[in-house]
């Protein structure tokens, strides 16, 4: 039963049309979390100021979105009184949308530390690092919003399990930044924001995984936050 | 009306992928209210008025069960009445095609309009008032014949006895009750064959054959299984493109899942109507919140 998800139709049409249409907010609440942390990254890297305005500015639309689909999300609860896979559903949910929400603050903070560089020195040689690191994150949050479309846990449990390598970025471009500040007193300001970026990027990186989770409780019934990889791994080869 | 039409391109508005934005279209002239599109969210106060109570009181031998009730129902929508036995729902309910008349020693106040008429009025033809407003009980009551005799009687009665014109109306009724996949191939067996939860959709069909505008439901699915139940809740859905829907219930999440809006009434007197959404997640009376939390007596 759980890895069919939520294939076949209710005998009420309109609570299928119901979900479908909260699932399909929470697509494009992702798609647009996606694009803003995309958004954030290319201002910061080829110093172009007007998208990190775009990203700013967006922030409104996604706690619009944030909003409303948790209110859609407590009409369901409240007059559908969902169970099994459906209750999963509504419950991840309205968790995956709290990290897509937290996952737009960080690339809102990204897209200002953009604005901030670029105002005082341009684009740095230093931003490679941080570079790899967002690509790293932003393909992490892409491939757990494709395994939320497509109720895929295999795929969560692959996503989830590169977030170690983000961290492990994320401490390599520490090291790599505290040797700036040594080389050079005037560089720590610049390097401060620098690191700033790259902590909100780690962060991605963890509301990624948490949506993976998500995910894997929604598909598999199996509550797997605080889980180790392997964990996760055995979990699902159970099945 | 015009606010209903501004309504609808908003919705429509809405089907639109809201994930499209450029990169470069600064976002913040976007349209929001594609974002915040209600999910079939509707407003009392833009509705088409369908059945109008007034100040409406009744007694029973002098015994009153309905106190100054006001209410609108809302045309082509569903319209629940939720509240612990007794309440006078189901009284309420009956009065809407003067079922009440049958009972003796009933009398009543106030007014009640069905399309703007005054269903007490004298001149009001009672058998053409409940042609007008159907009505389905708890109990399936199918009469003892063939279900294509059940559904035709309506018509027979009015006179009509053209074998196509009602094989087409027998058709075409059992289709809306979800029901003419099941029986179409044993037409001439008796009704009483069905199971509970196709009898009741059978006597929706009798009573959707003679087209009425409104349709009572009296505790329709109180007797049938889980599946059957939902069956039924999915045609009233379906019903409401056609027909103005009223349905008792004592199924407080039925009334959350098939209505659009919800009374709640409590020892004859109305405490509460709203749109269903309001009433189940924020309701602005305490006594309705104590009744649909299970907080009650």
């Amino acid at each position: 039963m759980s890895s069919n998800g939520i294939a076949k139709q209710h005998i009420s049409k309109q609570f299928d049309d119901e979900l479908e249409n909260v699932r399909g907010k929470v697509l494009a609440m992702g798609g647009l979390v996606e694009q803003q942390l995309n958004n954030a990254m290319r201002s910061l890297i080829e110093g172009e100021t007007a998208l990190a305005d775009t990203v700013i500015d967006s922030e409104v639309q996604v706690n619009t979105y944030e909003v409303t689909i948790d209110q859609e999300c407590t009409k369901i609860l409240a007059r559908r009184q969902p169970a099994a896979s459906d209750l999963r559903l509504v419950m991840a949910i309205t968790k995956t949308i709290t990290d897509l929400e937290r996952i737009g603050d960080e690339a809102e903070k990204v897209a200002k530390m953009a604005l901030e560089l670029t105002e005082k020195h341009g684009p740095k040689s230093y931003y490679v690092g941080i570079n790899a690191m967002g690509n790293l994150v932003s393909r992490m949050l892409h491939d757990s919003l494709d395994a939320f479309a497509r109720m895929d846990s295999k795929q969560a449990v692959a996503v989830a399990g590169k977030e170690p390598e983000s961290d492990d970025q994320y401490v390599a471009i520490l090291r790599q930044l505290i040797t700036y500040m040594m080389e050079d007193a005037r560089n720590i300001s610049g390097t401060l924001d620098a690191m700033w970026t790259a902590r909100a990027l780690e962060r991605v990186g963890d509301h990624a995984r948490n949506i993976c989770e998500n995910i894997i409780y929604l598909v598999e019934g199996k509550d797997v936050r605080h889980f180790s990889i392997e964990q996760m791994e055995q979990i699902l080869s159970e099945d | 009306m015009q606010q209903n039409n501004l309504n609808k391109k908003d919705e429509y508005s809405g089907e639109e992928p809201v994930n499209e934005t450029s990169v470069t279209t600064p976002t913040h002239s976007m349209d929001m209210s594609s974002i915040v599109k209600p999910a079939g969210d509707t407003k009392l106060a833009d509705e088409n008025i369908c059945i109008d109570v007034d100040n409406f009181n009744l007694f029973y031998s002098g015994k009153q069960a309905l106190k100054d009730i006001s209410l609108k129902i809302p045309e082509k929508k569903v319209t629940a009445f939720i509240g612990p036995s007794g309440c006078g729902k189901s009284t309420l309910l009956r009065c809407f095609n003067r079922m009440n008349d049958l009972v003796d020693g009933v009398t009543t106040e106030g007014s009640i309009t069905l399309d703007g008429k005054d269903i007490f009025d004298k001149n009001v033809n009672v058998a053409d008032l409940r042609r007008r407003v159907g009505m389905v009980f708890q109990k399936p009551n199918p009469f003892p014949k063939s279900i294509y005799e059940n559904v035709a009687y309506g018509l027979r009665i009015q006179g009509v006895n053209d074998r196509r014109t009602i094989d087409a109306v027998v058709e075409k009724s059992l289709k809306g009750a979800a029901l003419w996949d099941e029986v179409k191939d044993r037409l001439d067996d008796l009704a009483m064959g069905l199971s509970g939860g196709q009898q009741q959709r059978l006597v929706i069909a009798r009573a959707i054959a003679i087209e009425p505008e409104v349709i009572l439901l009296d505790e329709p699915a109180s007797a049938l299984d889980p599946i059957s139940t939902l069956k039924i809740e999915e045609l009233i859905y379906e019903l409401k493109d056609k027909f103005t829907i009223v349905i008792v219930t004592h199924n407080m999440q039925q009334a959350a899942r098939v209505s659009d809006y919800t009374a709640y009434l409590y020892m004859g007197e109305m405490i509460e109507f709203n749109d269903t959404s309001t009433l189940f997640t924020n309701p602005a009376e305490k006594m309705t919140e104590d009744y649909i939390t299970g907080r009650y007596g």
